[in-house]
């Protein structure tokens, strides 16, 4: 666990660093390959901080809109730098309106849009890990594996390593200078959301910290990474059997 | 996946799925989640380790005799100027919400601060709760405290609800993770 960096004796928060620093990479590497999907660099760079600001923006604001009473008397705290003041699904969805209308404007065609953002998304989802294994959140069950760390008072599983070792192969698999010319477009996206979805619901089953149905104690995250692998393996599947619009074509 | 005939990935992505579902039924069954452990520690679904600590009469308050109402642990120093900021939001708050089952344990990293300046700067703001002394930083290591000011969101049944490292926490942070903590009370 690293949660700190401590410089000239400032503590810096590490783990919202290694997010940051998975971002700006992501967005390069998404930038300086898009033009194989027919999208200019720029095009995407603005896309990803276009999404990204609405993301900010909008969870501030969601969550400011579900607990009025708690902003009323100082409206001031809108602009907090607390985190906590924040409504993730809400600066997702915001996030994602943003980026669709971003997206028509711009007249960006969808699949090869989101075959071009496809190495950004890779190595955020490298990021996220390494930022849980910084702040020792997204922990494992309790283990007495040879390999089994200890945190939190007991020796468990290091399923965030787990989950890092797994996005570094899928970023391997689906690194831009390996994409096939002429590959419909869709199917680089599609491989990213199945490989992913795959590891998430193989190591979910290794996590300490997992939200489940209460009754059949099934983990909701690897119900959710079933459904979006199996979708994802179907839109991969009808997408390639029937190819209609190629990668560098819009 | 792009080297299988159209049969070959039919069958892969449904023996794929099956066993998905499999693994799905059989780690459901895997013990050590954080809210069955019992295990104390410094982290959202854990046990708060517990501790007694003097107040600056020398009455010893105990984590433990408060099992049943909403818990703020705050660790503070006076040289910490995130700390400062927050307290006088933090004592507005208690102010409003102790009739309701909210207690402050703001407890002064002791072993890294000056007494002298610490009892001042509660006399000036004349904060109403409960000021602990960690002289020998028990609960700054117990805690893992790794920075100042640190916060710990505990629920009445003495498990942590959220921690809040740095700061200072916004007024509207501190009400919305109180009236979460008191509908576990009421």
């Amino acid at each position: 666990m690293l949660p700190f960096l401590n410089l000239f004796g400032v503590a810096i928060a590490f783990p919202p660093l290694v997010l940051i620093l998975g971002i700006w990479l992501g967005a390069n590497l998404s930038e300086k390959h898009a033009a194989k999907h027919g999208i200019s660099g720029d095009q995407i760079f603005n896309l990803i901080f276009t999404g990204l600001a609405a993301y900010i923006v909008g969870g501030r604001l969601s969550y400011a809109a579900q607990h009025p009473s708690a902003f009323s008397d100082n409206l001031l705290s809108i602009f907090s730098r607390n985190f906590g003041l924040f409504d993730p699904l809400g600066g997702f969805v915001i996030g994602l309106i943003a980026i669709v209308i971003y997206g028509q404007r711009k007249k960006l065609a969808a699949w090869q849009t989101l075959d071009a953002i496809t190495p950004a998304l890779a190595v955020v989802l490298l990021a996220l890990p390494l930022a849980n294994l910084a702040s020792g959140e997204a922990f494992g069950a309790v283990s007495e594996l040879p390999w089994a760390i200890e945190l939190w008072g007991a020796t468990r599983h290091p399923v965030q390593l787990y989950e890092a070792l797994a996005a570094g192969l899928i970023l391997w698999q689906i690194w831009p200078g390996r994409i096939q010319k002429g590959e419909t477009a869709g199917l680089e996206f599609l491989r990213l959301l199945s490989y992913s979805a795959f590891a998430r619901l193989l190591f979910e089953g290794f996590r300490g910290s997992s939200v489940a149905v209460s009754s059949l104690n099934l983990r909701v995250a690897q119900l959710a990474a079933w459904l979006t692998l199996a979708g994802a393996l179907w839109l991969y599947h009808s997408r390639k059997t029937r190819p209609e619009v190629k990668n560098g074509k819009s | 996946m792009d080297k299988l005939s159209s049969k070959q990935f039919f069958a892969a992505a449904i023996v794929t799925l099956l066993l998905g579902l499999a693994w799905i039924g059989v780690s459901a069954q895997l013990p050590g989640t954080a809210a069955n452990s019992g295990i104390p520690a410094p982290q959202a679904g854990f046990q708060a380790p517990d501790f007694t600590l003097p107040t600056q009469d020398g009455t010893e308050i105990a984590l433990s005799d408060l099992e049943g109402q909403a818990v703020l642990v705050n660790v503070w120093a006076s040289w910490c100027s995130p700390c400062r900021q927050e307290m006088p939001a933090m004592e507005r708050i208690y102010q409003e919400y102790q009739a309701e089952g909210f207690v402050i344990l703001a407890v002064n990293a002791a072993n890294q601060d000056n007494r002298a300046d610490a009892v001042a700067f509660i006399e000036e703001y004349g904060f109403s709760f409960p000021i602990l002394y960690d002289v020998d930083g028990y609960v700054s290591e117990q805690y893992q405290v790794r920075a100042l000011p640190s916060s710990f969101f505990i629920l009445p049944d003495g498990s942590i609800q959220e921690v809040v490292i740095g700061g200072p926490m916004a007024e509207a942070l501190l009400q919305t993770r109180v009236e979460t903590l008191l509908e576990e009370v009421n």
